[in-house]
């Protein structure tokens, strides 16, 4: 029992639009788990439907073993993409309200929200209405209410969208801290760079379908190709070119460094080896880079769409 | 968490947002304050214009008219007596008084009465001429009468006003008017369901809005169902109204006795009969009579059935009150800001309206006819209609016991069917930003 959440063959559909079309996923206990996909794919859907906001129409989704139910709420925390606060109503008193919702007692409420506002230094905002506050103030706010009575699955929808990069790096910090304590975090985003380095699992979701699914490192391991970026410092470059051209399947690369030597990407047979490359290479120039080309999880988004779309 | 505790803290929360709210105090401050100053006003007005008793000096050449003038609240009059026409302006003028009412000498009532004449300052009011009008058509009435050798016993008889005896078939004495007493009575609760629906329905709608526009709704709706936020929304929203209403109540009942007590204004004085002049027995009398008249009416109003009254306001309150607010929390739902609610609110208001009218122009005609009786099992109109017609009682002489309960069961059964079809509007609706929905788009969200 390894999985904390598992979503088994799950269909929604709005009116003719399907949603969600017989998507499967795991999310390991203590993982960082990346739901991504373009705008529109259906991730939002899929979390709905986690937190119990709407229901699929078939399929069923399984919390620590057990189908979805009502107590599970009190176990997960939902920061939405659409999310906001009762403007009017003052800081202390909305968390409170909030906490109160997901079963904290008053008082346990106020003590960790006392804590919460002293680690993330806004004590003084309590008695503050939240019209006063600015986006970035309202969202630590947001972030505070969401993890406070510390459920077992987190979910982030876009959870940097309107952050300035010092909160963003904050909230990135805690999260990462909430994960050593033993929380399991959901990662929704359609920015894949800023999951890379925060997920250890991702899953790729396509026009209500999910596409891939697994382990980060092991996908980016099936989607490596025995490509290498070098950078070859040589007399004559172009003749350096040709002469590779004629060994190896080479295309231009782009990198940055602090000279002007010749950058290639290198791409060898599966059965090559990358030693024999650099020896090789370093008969004919100076070596000045040498890196094996890992694809990204945009790369790998993209590479993925595009044999989805031809293979019909 | 047990979901009745998350209900009574959401109720707590839209109560607490609702009479915090600045200008939901300025209005329940103010409100009352405004009324009661308004009355004040309106009772001190005429108090004034009645102080003013307007006097008016009679000079009669012909000595068959000085006596028939009698003073009343209004107006009193002074005879004059052995003076010139001329010399009679004059002092009225100096004096001040407020005209002069002038007959000639003559022998002919008749020619007298073309030939007097009113003479003062201002144009006279009509409630002055047509009381000195009316005095003096009396007089040569009177006088003709006499001429056909009537004595004066007759002229009394033909005086007397005649009534119709209505009763009704189980013997009980109906009184003329009485219906119109009863369904202004039920008009009333019927008219104050309305008002309420009416402002707190569209607070439940703004307040549905406003969780959509500040996108806090998705946050709570991960805590609780939909369905018990909307639930707890319209009872927070209706317990803020009844607290309104309660202190618009108390503090209009306490500034009314404050400014009536300081204005001096007795409020016995409506009944009693000591600020009237008992001038002539005659007078007296006629105040006997109509208290003798007065009588049969309190009594009947103390017979009316207060208990089913106020219990089927309740009910009929409760269960309008959460049709209609399901119905407002489910537009509010379905639109982004408050001027898309506009193509929903018409078929909203509408019944209400309807209600309201059809129970002044038909109701009070005929509070059990087939108009009267068809709206009262109405869904959409019997908590006002209904109410109306209540007044009578139930069974044998008022509202028949089938119409009543088959009304109630109506009404329990569209609110479930209407908070169920309102719960899955809001549902959808809550999370939908954008585009403006049409009628077809909510159908098809029922089905989501």
């Amino acid at each position: 029992m390894n999985n904390l959440l598992e979503a088994k063959n799950v269909v929604k559909r709005f009116g003719d639009f399907t949603a969600l079309n017989d998507v499967s996923v795991n999310v390991p206990k203590g993982s960082i788990f990346g739901l991504l996909g373009p705008n529109g794919a259906g991730k939002t859907t899929l979390i709905r439907i986690i937190n119990q906001i709407t229901y699929p129409d078939s399929g069923s989704v399984l919390f620590n073993g057990e189908p979805l139910q009502a107590k599970h709420i009190a176990m997960i925390g939902y920061l939405p993409e659409e999310r906001g606060l009762y403007k009017s109503m003052k800081v202390g008193e909305q968390a409170l309200y909030l906490a109160q919702l997901k079963g904290l007692s008053r008082s346990e409420a106020r003590k960790r929200l006392k804590y919460w506002f002293e680690r993330l230094e806004i004590g003084d905002w309590w008695g503050k209405k939240v019209q006063e506050l600015s986006k970035g103030m309202a969202q630590k706010i947001q972030f505070v209410v969401t993890v406070l009575h510390q459920p077992e699955l987190l979910i982030f929808d876009e959870p940097f969208s309107g952050f300035d990069p010092i909160n963003a790096n904050l909230i990135k910090d805690e999260i990462l801290e909430l994960k050593n304590q033993g929380a399991t975090v959901i990662f929704s985003t359609h920015r894949m760079e800023s999951v890379e380095e925060l997920c250890d699992h991702i899953a790729l979701i396509h026009k209500s379908k999910k596409i891939l699914h697994g382990k980060l490192n092991d996908i980016k391991r099936n989607y490596k190709n025995n490509t290498y970026e070098v950078g070859l410092e040589s007399e004559n470059k172009i003749r350096l070119r040709q002469e590779l051209e004629q060994k190896f399947n080479v295309a231009d690369a782009h990198f940055k460094t602090v000279g002007d030597e010749l950058k290639l990407r290198i791409q060898l047979e599966n059965s090559d080896n990358a030693n024999d490359l650099l020896g090789y290479l370093s008969d004919k120039a100076v070596v000045s880079h040498f890196v094996e080309v890992i694809p990204d999880a945009n790369d790998i988004f993209i590479q993925t769409v595009k044999k989805n779309e031809s293979h019909g | 968490m047990k979901a009745m505790d998350k209900l009574k803290l959401i109720i707590k929360r839209e109560y607490l947002a609702k009479v915090r709210n600045r200008s939901f105090i300025v209005m329940t401050i103010l409100s009352p304050i405004l009324i009661v100053g308004m009355i004040a006003l309106i009772v001190f007005l005429t108090k004034v214009n009645a102080d003013e008793k307007k006097i008016i000096a009679v000079l009669d050449d012909s000595e068959h008219f000085h006596n028939v003038f009698k003073t009343t609240d209004a107006q009193s009059y002074v005879v004059f007596k052995d003076l010139g026409l001329q010399e009679a302006k004059d002092s009225v003028v100096s004096i001040g008084y407020y005209g002069l009412l002038h007959f000639p000498s003559g022998d002919d009532l008749n020619s007298i009465a073309a030939n007097s004449a009113f003479y003062s300052n201002k144009a006279p009011g009509i409630g002055i001429l047509s009381d000195m009008e009316s005095t003096i058509e009396n007089r040569l009435r009177e006088e003709k009468l006499k001429g056909y050798g009537l004595n004066s016993r007759d002229l009394e008889d033909i005086g007397r006003n005649f009534e119709i005896r209505t009763e009704s078939f189980t013997g009980e004495r109906n009184l003329k008017g009485v219906n119109e007493i009863k369904a202004i009575i039920g008009g009333s609760f019927g008219y104050l369901i309305m008002m309420f629906i009416i402002i707190y329905g569209a607070f439940v709608m703004r307040s549905v809005i406003e969780e959509k526009t500040s996108r806090i709704i998705e946050v709570i709706i991960s805590s609780v169902k939909p369905f018990q936020l909307m639930l707890g929304k319209i009872l927070g929203t209706a317990m803020a109204g009844v607290t309104q209403f309660v202190i618009w109540i108390i503090s209009a009942g306490v500034l009314s006795l404050i400014l009536f007590s300081v204005m001096g204004i007795d409020m016995d004085a409506f009944n009693s009969t000591a600020n009237l002049p008992p001038e002539t027995m005659d007078a007296m009398a006629e105040i006997t009579d109509s208290q003798d008249k007065l009588q049969p009416y309190i009594q009947e109003l103390g017979k009316l059935p207060i208990i089913t009254l106020l219990v089927s306001f309740v009910i009929y309150f409760i269960l309008g009150y959460l049709i209609y607010s399901s119905i407002y929390a489910a537009i509010g739902a379905a639109v982004d800001n408050e001027t898309d609610t506009q193509q929903f609110m018409l078929p909203v208001i509408m019944p209400l309206v309807l209600a309201i009218y059809v129970g002044f122009f038909s109701v009070f005609e005929n509070p059990h006819g087939p108009i009267a009786v068809g709206f009262s099992l109405f869904p959409l109109t019997s908590p006002i209609v209904m109410l109306m017609r209540l007044p009578s009682g139930i069974g044998a002489d008022g509202v028949p016991l089938w119409q009543f309960i088959t009304s109630i069961l109506l009404l329990i059964g569209t609110f479930i069917c209407i908070v169920w079809l309102a719960s899955k509007i809001y549902r959808v609706g809550i999370l939908m930003y954008g585009k403006k929905p049409s009628y077809k788009e909510l159908y098809k969200w029922l089905k989501y």
